[in-house]
């Protein structure tokens, strides 16, 4: 078990990480998800051991690691940019966490080529790394990674520079690769539906503070506040501020949302989805806006509308084609059940979506 | 949305009507610098190395046809010359300390430098880019500067006349310089490549021997070729603090006047030995010193 307890990282007047406080368990899957600059990588350094915290400590099976150099961790890590040993033929370089560690022949053989064969490189063990695609070179740093069969493995952004189908191929398989040494497994990402297909716990990065952590869904279904919300939603998150009254929220515009929960009247943020907005009502109690389109961009399958209404910019993700002229006045619906509501400071109340994601 | 074409459409002509004189041009100049192509590499490398063939034509002479009539090669072909200098002790010794101390010099630089260029290129530091500045302002005295100060220090700790002072009187130059071109390579190497060695195990002394080393061997090898340069062809220091045992060839071709007069074939056969070396370690690394300018070093 990795114990992060407090953890302060400064560098001169910045603050990198503030009070983060951390406990992952072994054989599990924790994806770090924030927008670049939000200490991901600080994070990840700090469990390394490539850096130390400013304050606050890490243990490791209650035993504290702070200022234990990453050699005598027990610990495997792989950067964004794909880092190699260009002098050394891909075989040497998947090898060279166990040469270090003087393991014998045979058993470094066995290890290299069934990562090799796990990482589909079986072909290119005796070329140099900088002869290899991009790829390659990162397939060949993930082979490293699992071959030192550590404790901790931490990947920050590892598929980032990859091209969109290996990504695919590896996201599947790495957790999988991993789940089975029992190892606790850190994975760093930007992207929302990235940490929504690795599943596994989530923790929410936000400008250095670990805004929520917990079992994946739950952090996507029930954000605690509006950080967590806008940084675990791509495309971003459509929010309007709305004055309840009674059983109603209402908008700017005059428009009034059944409220579900009974909280207290006041102004609150309501947040929803971008394919929570549809174009036909999905139930009875659906709501129809009146809104303008601003932008239109097409996928093949999806369109995402960019929408103005009153003086919020909002985002429709809608299946197929959709042909809306730019300044077009189109009608939306959003179910009320769907609604995330947030309070003066941010914080998320009551109501918690039940049929969410 | 239809003016893009329109003004597509009435440019063509016209582009194609001063395409024509122009491609002419083109070619006439062509055909001119293909004339005259030869003349300007061709006046280059004659006036480049006129004076070393006229150091290795003179090498093959005796004195007599030297000092005695013009020839574009030698009459009198002779190796007398090379052969003098590779009897002679008092030649040949020349060549053998100069090599003993520039070799010296060349490792003590690289092993101090290669550390410092290190600390320079992955940790900031209090002054960091001051002391970088001044290590390189060494370079900028004259050897002469510090003759008097070397000779005097060195007198005091019994190093005159020996290897061991030149090498590291030489240091002073060298190791600035050495500092410089290695740091240029080492911050061409990403920091993580340092830090996934560390997370894979590798103490700093195994990391920089076996994986950071290697990356850097072409700017070891260009530092290398310039500490051996410079140390090869300095005379005043080397002149200076040795007298008779540590006596490089530079010193020694300046004393060659002798009751007889100037013998001029040894001397020119000492100055195409001289060259040799050098030459040899320039053709080894030719291709990392255009490395090393592509990096901005250099």
């Amino acid at each position: 078990m990795l114990e992060l307890r407090n953890i302060n990282k400064q560098s001169g007047a910045e603050k990198h990480l503030s009070d983060i406080s951390l406990r992952l368990e072994r054989g599990t899957l924790n994806v770090l998800l924030g927008p670049t600059l939000s200490g991901k990588t600080s994070l990840m350094r700090i469990m390394a051991g490539l850096d130390r915290p400013t304050s606050g400590t890490i243990h490791v099976d209650g035993v504290d690691v702070t200022g234990v150099s990453p050699q005598k961790r027990d610990v495997a890590m792989v950067f964004q940019q794909f880092i190699n040993y260009p002098s050394m033929t891909v075989y040497e370089n998947i090898a060279s966490p166990m040469r270090v560690a003087r393991a014998d022949r045979k058993s470094i053989d066995d290890a290299v080529q069934r990562a090799a064969a796990l990482m589909k490189l079986t072909p290119y063990l005796d070329r140099m790394p900088l002869n290899l695609s991009g790829g390659q070179q990162q397939r060949t740093a993930l082979a490293r990674a699992i071959v030192k069969n550590a404790g901790l493995v931490l990947l920050d952004e590892p598929l980032a520079n990859l091209d969109y189908k290996l990504r695919e191929e590896l996201r599947a398989e790495l957790p999988r690769i991993f789940a089975e040494s029992g190892t606790i497994f850190v994975y760093a990402t930007t992207e929302p539906s990235e940490a929504l297909l690795l599943g596994g716990n989530t923790a929410t990065l936000a400008q250095g503070h670990v805004t929520q952590f917990g079992p994946t869904i739950d952090v996507f279904r029930s954000p605690v506040d509006l950080v967590t919300a806008r940084t675990f939603a791509d495309p971003p998150l459509n929010t309007i501020s709305a004055d309840k009254t009674g059983n109603t929220f209402v908008l700017e515009s005059g428009v009034g949302i059944p409220a579900v929960d009974a909280i207290a009247d006041g102004i609150y943020t309501i947040g929803f989805q971008p394919h929570h907005l549809s174009l036909t009502p999905s139930g009875a109690e659906a709501v129809a806006l009146r809104t303008v389109v601003a932008a239109l961009e097409i996928t093949g399958s999806e369109s995402f509308v960019h929408l103005r209404f009153v003086g919020a910019d909002w985002i429709m993700l809608t299946p197929g084609v959709q042909d809306f002229a730019v300044g077009q006045e189109i009608e939306v619906f959003l179910d009320p059940r769907l609604l995330l509501v947030f309070d003066g400071t941010g914080r998320a109340v009551g109501q918690t979506p039940a049929l969410a994601a | 949305m239809t003016d893009p074409d329109m003004t597509a459409g009435m440019v063509t002509p016209g582009a194609a009507t001063i395409a024509q004189p122009r491609q002419a041009a083109a070619l006439n100049r062509t055909r001119s610098s293909v004339r005259l192509g030869w003349l300007v590499p061709t006046l280059y490398i004659i006036f480049l190395l006129l004076p070393i063939y006229w150091l290795i034509n003179m090498s093959f002479k005796t004195n007599q046809e030297i000092t005695g009539a013009f020839t574009l090669w030698p009459r009198d072909f002779t190796l007398r010359n090379y052969t003098v200098i590779f009897t002679d002790p008092s030649w040949y010794s020349g060549y053998i300390n100069s090599i003993i101390y520039v070799v010296m010099n060349t490792v003590i630089s690289l092993l101090v430098a290669l550390p410092a260029a290190y600390a320079f290129s992955r940790y900031r530091f209090v002054g960091d880019k001051h002391l970088f500045f001044w290590l390189l302002t060494n370079r900028m005295a004259p050897p002469a500067v510090f003759a008097l100060p070397f000779f005097q220090l060195y007198s005091a700790f019994g190093l005159i006349d020996t290897h061991l002072a030149v090498a590291l009187a030489h240091c002073l130059f060298n190791v600035p310089l050495a500092v410089w071109i290695l740091e240029g390579f080492m911050s061409g190497v990403p920091k993580e490549v340092d830090e996934t060695a560390y997370i894979d195990g590798y103490s700093f002394p195994l990391f920089f021997v076996r994986i950071f080393m290697p990356l850097i061997a072409s700017g070891i090898g260009v530092a290398a070729f310039f500490c051996f340069m410079f140390s090869w062809v300095e005379l005043l220091l080397a002149r200076t603090l040795t007298t008779t045992d540590a006596k490089p060839i530079s010193a020694i071709m300046t004393r060659t006047v002798s009751a007889s007069g100037l013998d001029w074939g040894v001397l020119a056969a000492a100055g195409v030995l001289t060259i040799i070396p050098g030459a040899l370690v320039i053709y080894f690394v030719r291709n990392y010193i255009a490395k090393g300018f592509a990096l901005g070093r250099v």
